[in-house]
């Protein structure tokens, strides 16, 4: 056909091709969107393994809710969407999974719902005190609990008696361990220092006491670089001096393939370690055992958390009723907190979890029969409660890494590395408008 | 065009009811008709994002206050912020070394490949040009892999061979390893362009010249290489360009050397930090403008001086 055909073709068919398509477009729309009566369907975002299950339980034992599952990503993956999807004001799921160092972060945009209106106090009593409070700010509820993480000490009993090493009950113990060690050994660490991970290094110093941040609404005082911070940063540089300790990135390929050649005689983890420890390090099988951490002082039994996290219901869901309804019963339910532990690997915070009998005694041969549960169950008494995280803790985690990870590297000492990472985490909150004490 | 015109004349008669202006403007309209899918596109996805980004860079999001404009303060902090301009140093430093050495063996790839006999030239041209094909995040991996300290492949192959291997992810080391990754993914990619280009030249030109007793090597020097100057000075534009925006490698191998590669390492990553991990989107906005602003300057000048030379000879 010639040109001008096609011209008056197109001038034809366009708007009216348009004018469909948009009709089509807002009808289809309309109908894939919840209706007013029926179920309420709410969406859930989470990255548990295996949580799918639990959803599938509820929607087939309630008929008035739906659950929506999707897994949006793990940890930092799923906080971007979640923030995208705040700032778009469009794709907010109802439910979702955050960590407990994350909630304040949350909780400062606005993006939490009150749930304490919806009757999640009703099950405050049970679940372990300090995970509770991490999620609450006096009366107000802002997440339920879902797993946590104390964190004890893994070490390898062939390397320890191949050695003569007696296991560590202090830190000093645990210092004098390292250099018996590394004088008979010089290519196997006691264990490593992981430098880059925020969290971990945060837990040895919840551990010590340090109370980093003190956050009142527009007013937060930062203590980085307080006495007893500093006291675990010199303690650890130490080791680094020495030698007795390496300061490889964990979670890597090659630092798994450390774990499971006995490249490192311990690991200083948390109660989902065991479980992890199995997925990367099998060759290591039966060789594992697990005792508390060390103590700063003889006799003391303190320990700290490291990860951990919450199902949370955001302010902007249309159903926070249905929403905190679902967010208790995954948490709470016998069945869905059986199902969470057995095949999610999460470490239960519901006390009648914790202290029932069978999750107690399970043993494990890959710690060579250990009742493994009860060193972690024990930890989860002792953490030490009263740590509060600030509001932007990517940051400061992202500045720990940094510095402190020159300081592995031997350009700076750990001390000093945390001084910085006081002063830029200090110029960070006056940037975003905090009034720093 | 102007036999369509033509048929249009002669068929006016026909259709009296259509003006001789509103035909001449529905066939303006045509081409546009055409390029439309393609600017739509370009429009939402680059036209409208950018416009986002320099709208947000002149507010300020905080999280306590909230949004708050603030004019040209983050420019001005983003060009002297010391993380920024130590990355973009970095990245002349990496580039100084990377983009000469990377079109070097390009060229000389191409013109090997073209001199070359048939079969040679095919299963090479390939070869050289699959590691392009390899999707920029698995090949960092993969290469973040065999970089690996205690137990990736090269370093259990000298620890094998009694020798120390280089401790690739190492302050020291990691430029070159970077550099060794980006060569290896974008040779193939400039090789193709030059040889493309190398194709066009006639070959009575390079007959005349070897008729003259001119050897191979000058024959390459003095006619194949002048001869396909734009195909260079493209290929040296994007590498320019590329170098400067220099993401994927550096992110992928954080994970491993995470003491090395800081938020700040490459300007862009230092972009992309601000906004995922700061959650500062407004500041990433603006450093990634003035990034912008840094490569254009970059390839404004190299264009300069390349035509200028061009020209003179």
């Amino acid at each position: 056909m010639n040109l001008r055909r096609f011209a008056g073709w197109i001038q034809f068919s366009v708007p009216t091709t348009a004018v469909t398509a948009t009709f089509l477009l807002v009808f289809l729309a309309t109908g894939c969107g919840s209706s007013s009566e029926g179920p309420a369907t709410i969406t859930f975002w989470s990255w548990v393994p295996g949580i799918k299950d639990e959803v599938e339980l509820f929607n087939d034992t309630h008929d008035n809710i739906t659950v929506k599952y999707v897994n949006a990503g793990q940890g930092a993956d799923e906080y971007t969407k979640l923030r995208t999807a705040l700032k778009a004001e469009k794709g907010v799921p109802d439910i979702v999974q955050i960590e407990f160092q994350y909630i304040p972060s949350f909780t400062q945009i606005d993006a939490l719902a009150d749930i304490s209106q919806y009757g999640a106090n009703d099950v405050k009593q049970d679940y372990v005190g300090w995970t509770w409070s991490q999620v609450s700010d006096g009366d107000k509820v802002y997440a339920i609990p879902q797993d946590s993480g104390p964190m004890a000490l893994l070490y390898r009993k062939d390397i320890f008696d191949k050695y003569g090493l007696e296991v560590p009950k202090t830190w000093d113990e645990f210092a004098s361990e390292a250099e018996k060690l590394h004088r008979a050994a010089p290519d196997t660490y006691m264990t490593n220092c992981a430098a880059n991970d925020g969290g971990w290094m945060t837990g040895l110093m919840w551990q010590a006491g340090a109370r980093p941040f003190d956050v009142n609404g527009a007013r937060i005082s930062i203590d980085m670089d307080d006495p007893v911070s500093m006291q675990v940063a010199e303690y650890w540089q130490g080791l680094l001096e020495d030698g007795s300790v390496s300061a490889d990135p964990d979670f890597t390929n090659d630092w798994y393939a450390g774990l499971g050649k006995g490249k490192y005689a311990t690991w200083i983890s948390a109660a989902w370690g065991p479980v992890f420890l199995k997925g990367v390090a099998g060759e290591s099988k039966g060789k594992w055992r697990a005792v508390p951490l060390p103590q700063w002082n003889v006799g003391e039994s303190v320990t700290a958390n490291w990860g951990g996290s919450t199902s949370a219901v955001t302010a902007a869901s249309e159903y926070p009723e249905a929403a905190t309804e679902f967010a208790i019963w995954l948490n709470h339910n016998d069945k869905s907190v059986d199902m969470l532990t057995t095949e999610g690997n999460l470490f239960p915070v519901l006390e009648s979890k914790l202290t029932s009998p069978e999750f107690a005694n399970a043993s494990s041969s890959f710690y060579g029969g250990q009742k493994v549960n009860s060193v972690f169950i024990e930890a989860s008494d002792e953490v030490d409660k009263g740590l509060e995280w600030s509001p932007f803790q990517d940051y400061v985690y992202a500045q720990m890494a940094e510095k402190v990870g020159a300081a592995a590297k031997g350009d700076t000492t750990f001390p000093e590395a945390m001084e910085k990472v006081q002063s830029s985490v200090t110029g960070y909150a006056k940037e975003q408008g905090f009034k720093v004490e | 065009m102007v036999t369509q015109g033509a048929r249009s004349t002669k068929e006016g008669g026909e259709r009296s009811d259509v003006s001789g202006s509103s035909r001449r403007r529905r066939q303006a309209v045509i081409p546009y008709l055409f390029l439309a899918p393609f600017l739509i596109l370009f429009a939402t996805f680059l036209i409208l994002p950018l416009a986002y980004a320099l709208v947000i860079s002149v507010f300020a999001d905080r999280l306590v206050g909230g949004n708050v404009f603030v004019g040209f303060e983050n420019y001005t902090q983003a060009l002297g912020d010391p993380a920024f301009w130590d990355g973009v140093r970095r990245m002349i430093y990496f580039g100084i070394f990377q983009v000469p050495v990377m079109l070097g063996l390009a060229l000389v790839f191409a013109l090997l490949l073209d001199s070359g006999a048939a079969w040679f030239t095919t299963v090479f041209r390939l070869g050289f040009f699959i590691p392009y094909a390899v999707p920029s995040v698995v090949a960092a991996l993969i290469w973040g892999y065999l970089y690996g300290p205690t137990f990736g492949p090269f370093s259990q192959i000298a620890d094998y061979l009694g020798l120390q291997a280089p401790a690739f992810l190492s302050d020291a080391w990691m430029l070159p390893s970077i550099a060794n990754i980006v060569t290896w993914e974008f040779t193939g990619y400039n090789m193709i362009i030059m040889y493309a280009a190398l194709q066009a030249v006639p070959r009575e030109v390079r007959d005349a010249r070897a008729v003259d007793g001119a050897k191979p090597w000058q024959i390459a020097l003095y006619i194949r290489i002048p001869l396909i100057f734009p195909a260079i000075l493209l290929t040296g534009v994007f590498s320019i360009i590329g170098t400067f925006q220099l993401f994927n490698e550096p992110r992928i191998l954080q994970a491993s050397a995470p003491g090395v590669i800081t938020n700040g390492y490459t300007p862009n990553l230092y972009a992309y930090s601000l906004a995922f991990v700061n959650q500062e989107y407004n500041y990433s906005a603006a450093v990634s403008f003035a990034l912008g602003a840094v490569v254009v300057v970059f390839s404004y000048v190299f264009m300069l001086v390349t035509n200028r030379r061009e020209v003179g000879a």
